[in-house]
C-alpha cells in the first residue's frame, strides 16, 4: 500500500518534470547556431532560394516559436514526436527501431560492471593490506583513467586485427544469413567488445566506491560485535559489511541505469554498434530538431523512471527508509 | 614535386591499361558508405552518399568517360540543331523498370518536367535555359532551349538528371510517397535492404538491359561512423573498396602499402571538387584587392597538397580548374611569394588589424590545413584569429556574412556555367546560404561575360569569354584558390574495372569484377 502511494506521488510528480524537460530542451535547441534547412542544402552541394524555402516550409520552421512549441507540445501528448529532417520517417520509428541494440549493449555493460566491480570491489576490501589487494586498485585506477575511445580502438586493434578472434565492428556478419541460434551466437560475439570497453569506466568506480565504503563499514561497532560472536570472516563480510555498504552503490547503479539510452555514443561510433547514441550524435550535427527532441525525451523518461527504481531499491536494501518515510 | 604516393598512382593508370581480361560473374562486393544516407531516391535528395550507392541503382540518360566524354546510357544517340537550340535523344527500347514495367520517353518528361522542376536545384539550373520538353514517341525525347546552353550536354549524369519512374510518382505527394522506401530505377542493381546504422545491400538486376552485365551478384555498403574502424575494416579484410572520402587523410599512405592494394585518383572529374578561401570582398582588410592578392602570395599551396594531402590533387593556376573545360593557362600564377605578399600589405597601409579564419568542420586534415594557412599568413605579418565550429554554425555564419576568411569546397559539375560562375556572379549574392557568392564580389563585366559565355554558341565562342572573365578574376581575387582535391579510391587489385567513369564508384559497380 505504502509503494502504491509512493509510485502513484512519484509518477504524478515525473509527468510535470518531463514536461518541464520537453520545454527547456526545445528553447536549448533553438538556442544552437545553425538551421537544419541549411545544413541538408549544404550536403546536397548545390541549392538554391526555392530548395531552402520548400524545406524551411515542410519543417515548420516558418512558424513563429510560440505556434512551433504549441505543435511539438501537443504532437508528445498523443505520442506522435514528428519526422525526422533529414531521414524523412517517423521520429518515433527511428528511436524504436534503434533501441533494442542501445539496450542490448548498455544493458550487457550494466551488469557486467556492476557484478564485477562488487566482486573486485570487495575482494579489495577483504585484501586491504595484501598486494592482491592492491593489484585490483591499481588495475582499477587505470581503467578509470584510460579515455574509453581509446581503450575501445587498442581493443580492436589486439582482438580483431592482431589476434582475429571478434569482429571489429556492427553487430552481426553482414551477408551471413544466419538464423535463430547461430544469429544470436553471433550477436553475442559482436557485443563482447563494445560491451566490456563500456563496462570497464564503471566497473572501477563500482570497485573502488564497494571498497571505500566497505571498509568505513568495518569500523563500526556492529562488525566488532559480530567478531566477538565468533562470526566466520567471509559470513561477516557479506552480510555485515557489504550489506551496509551497497547504499552508495545502489545510489550510483541508478544513476548508471539512466544513462542507458544516450550514455554509449563513443562506444556505439568506434564499433559501428548501430544505437541511439550515434543517432542522437548526428542528429546533434545535422541540427535534425524533432529527432533530436524525441531522443531528449527519451533519454528523460529513462532517467526518471530509473530514479523511481532506485528509491524502491534504496527501501529493500535498508529498511530503516521506508520506516522514516 | 609529386610524392611517392602520387607517382605510384600515375604508374597504376599506364599498368591497368595495359593488359584486358576476360571477366568472370558472381560474387557479391563488399564496401562502406559514409556518412550513411538520409534516403535513397536521387534527384530528390542529391548528397554525396546518396549518389555514390542510389548511382547504382538509378541511371540518367548519358553516363561521362573520365575525360566528361558523353557515352550513350538510357539514350542510345542524340542530335542537335544547328542553332543549338533542340536537343532529340532516342532512347533505348529494351529497358524496363526494377519493377518491370517500360521505361519509355513519357519517364524522361515526367521527372525532368515534372519531378527535378519541384525538388532538385541542381536540375533547376539547367531546366531553367529549357523552354519545353516533348515526347514525340515513346522513344524519342526533344528538349528545346531558349537559347543555347553551353553545358547542356554535360547535365544528364544520374545523379543530376535522374531518371524517375512517372508511373509511382505522378500524382502523389513526391517527398512523402511509401516507395521512397524501396527505390525503383532503371540500373544495374536493385535495392534489397537497408538496416538503418548497419548496411545498405544492393542486389544484381538480372534483367539488366546491358549484355552480361552486371558482373557482381551484390553490393554491401557498411556503415561505419568512425574513420580508424572503418580502416580496420579494409584491414581485416571485410571490406574491399574504399571510396573517396570514407578514411582519414593520413591513413591514406599505410592502407595503399598492403598487400593486394591497388588506389586511383580517377572517378572524381565531374565532381573535381575545389578548395577555396572565402575572403570577404565586403569590409575589413579583405574588401581591399592588395590584401586578398597578398594572401595569394602567402599561402604555400605545393606544401599543403604534398603534406596534408598526400601529394594527391593540383594547385589550381586561378578559378578555373583543370578538369573545367575553358581553362586560360596563360594567366599569371601566385606562386609562394612571402616577400611579394608584404609589399602588397605595406601598399596598402595593413595596420595590423584582425581577421577571423574559419576552418572547415570536416575533420581532421581541414582543421590542420588552417594552421598552416594561418602560419603563412602569420609569416606575412596577417594577424589572423581561427574560430573553429561545428557544421550548423559554419553554415549560419558563411550565410549571415559573419566571417573574413572561411575553407570550403565545390564541385564544378564538368563547365564552368554550372559549377564555377555562380561563385562569382552578383545575381547570386543572397543571404542566408554558404553556397552562392558568399565572398559579395560585384563586378559588371565578370557578370556581363559569364552570361554570355552560358549561353553562347558554338564552343570557340565561350572559350574567348571565359578567357577573358579568368583576366579580371586572377588580378581580383575574390576568393583564394587553394587546391583542386585528389579523393583517391582504395580497392584490392583483385576488384577490376571498378572506375570506369567520371563520376567513379557512384555508377562503377556495373563494370566490375572480381578476379577471385
Amino acid at each position: 500500500m505504502l509503494y502504491a502511494r509512493l509510485i502513484v506521488s512519484r509518477l504524478f510528480k515525473a509527468v510535470i518534470v518531463l514536461f518541464m524537460i520537453i520545454i527547456f530542451n526545445f528553447f536549448l535547441i533553438q538556442m544552437a547556431p545553425g538551421d537544419p534547412a541549411a545544413i541538408l542544402a549544404g550536403e546536397a552541394g548545390a541549392t538554391d532560394a526555392e530548395f531552402l524555402r520548400q524545406l524551411t516550409e515542410r519543417f515548420g520552421l516558418d512558424q513563429p516559436l510560440h505556434v512551433q512549441l504549441w505543435r511539438y507540445v501537443s504532437g508528445v501528448a498523443m505520442l506522435d514526436f514528428g519526422f525526422s529532417y533529414r531521414q524523412q520517417v517517423p521520429v518515433l520509428d527511428l528511436i524504436l527501431a534503434r533501441l533494442p541494440a542501445t539496450l542490448l549493449l548498455t544493458g550487457t555493460a550494466f551488469v557486467l560492471s556492476l557484478v564485477l566491480g562488487i566482486v573486485a570491489g570487495s575482494l579489495a576490501a577483504a585484501r586491504v593490506k595484501k598486494p592482491s589487494g592492491s593489484l585490483i586498485m591499481a588495475l582499477a585506477l587505470v581503467f578509470y583513467a584510460t579515455p574509453l575511445f581509446w581503450v575501445a580502438l587498442m581493443a580492436v586493434v589486439l582482438f580483431s586485427v592482431y589476434l582475429d578472434w571478434l569482429p571489429a565492428y556492427g553487430m552481426y556478419t553482414v551477408g551471413a544469413g544466419l538464423e535463430g541460434f547461430a544469429f544470436a551466437l553471433d550477436v553475442g560475439k559482436h557485443l563482447i567488445l563494445p560491451a566490456t570497453t563500456l563496462a570497464l569506466f564503471f566497473m572501477a568506480i563500482y570497485t573502488r566506491m564497494t571498497r571505500a565504503s566497505m571498509l568505513e563499514a568495518a569500523q563500526q561497532d556492529f562488525v566488532k560485535t559480530a567478531r566477538a560472536k565468533g562470526l566466520k570472516n567471509s559470513v561477516i563480510q557479506r552480510r555485515h559489511i557489504l550489506r551496509n555498504a551497497l547504499l552508495p552503490i545502489i545510489t550510483l547503479a541508478g544513476l548508471q541505469a539512466g544513462q542507458m539510452v544516450g550514455g554509449a555514443i563513443l562506444t556505439e561510433t568506434v564499433f559501428a554498434w548501430p544505437g541511439i547514441g550515434r543517432l542522437m550524435f548526428e542528429a546533434l550535427q545535422q541540427r535534425d530538431y524533432n529527432l533530436l527532441l524525441g531522443i531528449f525525451f527519451f533519454s528523460a523518461a529513462l532517467v526518471i523512471v530509473f530514479n523511481i527504481i532506485t528509491d524502491l531499491v534504496y527501501r529493500l536494501a535498508d529498511p530503516r527508509i521506508k520506516e522514516a518515510s | 614535386m609529386k610524392t611517392p604516393l602520387a607517382i605510384a598512382i600515375a604508374a597504376a593508370f599506364t599498368a591497368s591499361s595495359a593488359f584486358a581480361e576476360e571477366p568472370k560473374a558472381g560474387g557479391t562486393i563488399d564496401t562502406i558508405i559514409q556518412p550513411e544516407p538520409p534516403g535513397l531516391v536521387l534527384g530528390m535528395i542529391q548528397n554525396a552518399p546518396t549518389r555514390t550507392v542510389a548511382g547504382n541503382i538509378y541511371e540518367g540518360l548519358l553516363r561521362y568517360t573520365t575525360d566528361l566524354e558523353p557515352q550513350p546510357q538510357l539514350a542510345e544517340s542524340w542530335e542537335v540543331s544547328d542553332d543549338g537550340r533542340t536537343w532529340t535523344f532516342h532512347l533505348r527500347e529494351d529497358v524496363t523498370w526494377h519493377d518491370g514495367e517500360p521505361f519509355t520517353a513519357e519517364d524522361v518528361v515526367f521527372s525532368a518536367d515534372v519531378f527535378h522542376r519541384e525538388l532538385n536545384p541542381s536540375a533547376r539550373a539547367v531546366l531553367q535555359h529549357v523552354e519545353a520538353i516533348e515526347a514525340t514517341d515513346d522513344h524519342t525525347v526533344v528538349f528545346t532551349l531558349e537559347k543555347p546552353f553551353g553545358p547542356f550536354l554535360i547535365s544528364f549524369e544520374a545523379g543530376t538528371f535522374t531518371m524517375v519512374p512517372k508511373h509511382i510518382y505522378e500524382g502523389t505527394e513526391f517527398r512523402d510517397n511509401e516507395a521512397n522506401n524501396h527505390p525503383i530505377g532503371t540500373g544495374p542493381f536493385k535495392f534489397d535492404n537497408w538496416d538503418r546504422g548497419t548496411v545498405i545491400q544492393l542486389v544484381k538486376n538480372e534483367d539488366y538491359y546491358e549484355e552480361d552485365l552486371p558482373y557482381l551478384d551484390g553490393i554491401n555498403w557498411h556503415i561505419i561512423p568512425d574513420g580508424a574502424s572503418r580502416a580496420v575494416a579494409y584491414e581485416n579484410g571485410t571490406v574491399d573498396v574504399l571510396p573517396y572520402g570514407t578514411v582519414e587523410n593520413f591513413d591514406i599512405p599505410r592502407l595503399t602499402e598492403l598487400d593486394n592494394t591497388c588506389v586511383t585518383e580517377q572517378g572524381h572529374e565531374y565532381f573535381s571538387p575545389f578548395a577555396m578561401l572565402w575572403m570577404n570582398n565586403r569590409e575589413g582588410p579583405t574588401a581591399d584587392k592588395r590584401f586578398r592578392q597578398a594572401v595569394m602570395y602567402a599561402m604555400d599551396r605545393e606544401f599543403a597538397r604534398d603534406v596534408l594531402w598526400n601529394g594527391l590533387g593540383q594547385v589550381p593556376l586561378g578559378a578555373f580548374g583543370s578538369n573545367a573545360r575553358f581553362q586560360n593557362d596563360d594567366l599569371e600564377p601566385y606562386d609562394h611569394d612571402p616577400d611579394r605578399a608584404r609589399e602588397l600589405l605595406d601598399e596598402m597601409g595593413y595596420d595590423g588589424e584582425e581577421v577571423r579564419l574559419l576552418p572547415l568542420p570536416y575533420g581532421e586534415t581541414w582543421t590542420r590545413w588552417a594552421e598552416a594557412v594561418q602560419q603563412n599568413l602569420k609569416e606575412v605579418g596577417i594577424n589572423v584569429r581561427t574560430e573553429a565550429t561545428d557544421v550548423g554554425g559554419w553554415n549560419q555564419r558563411l550565410g549571415d556574412w559573419d566571417y573574413d576568411l572561411a575553407f570550403t569546397y565545390l564541385y564544378q559539375y564538368g563547365d564552368p556555367a554550372l559549377g564555377i560562375s555562380r561563385t562569382y556572379l552578383s545575381s547570386n549574392i543572397e543571404k542566408g546560404s554558404p553556397w552562392n557568392n558568399v565572398e559579395g564580389y560585384e563586378n559588371e563585366r565578370v557578370d556581363e561575360l559569364f552570361d554570355q559565355a552560358a549561353t553562347a554558341f558554338p564552343d570557340e565562342e565561350r572559350e574567348a569569354l571565359y578567357h577573358e572573365v579568368q583576366e579580371i578574376l586572377q588580378e581580383d581575387v575574390p576568393v583564394g584558390w587553394l587546391l583542386e582535391l585528389g579523393f583517391p579510391t582504395i580497392y584490392r587489385c583483385d576488384v577490376k574495372n571498378l572506375v570506369t567513369s567520371g563520376v567513379g564508384v557512384n555508377d562503377g559497380f556495373k563494370d566490375a569484377w572480381l578476379d577471385r
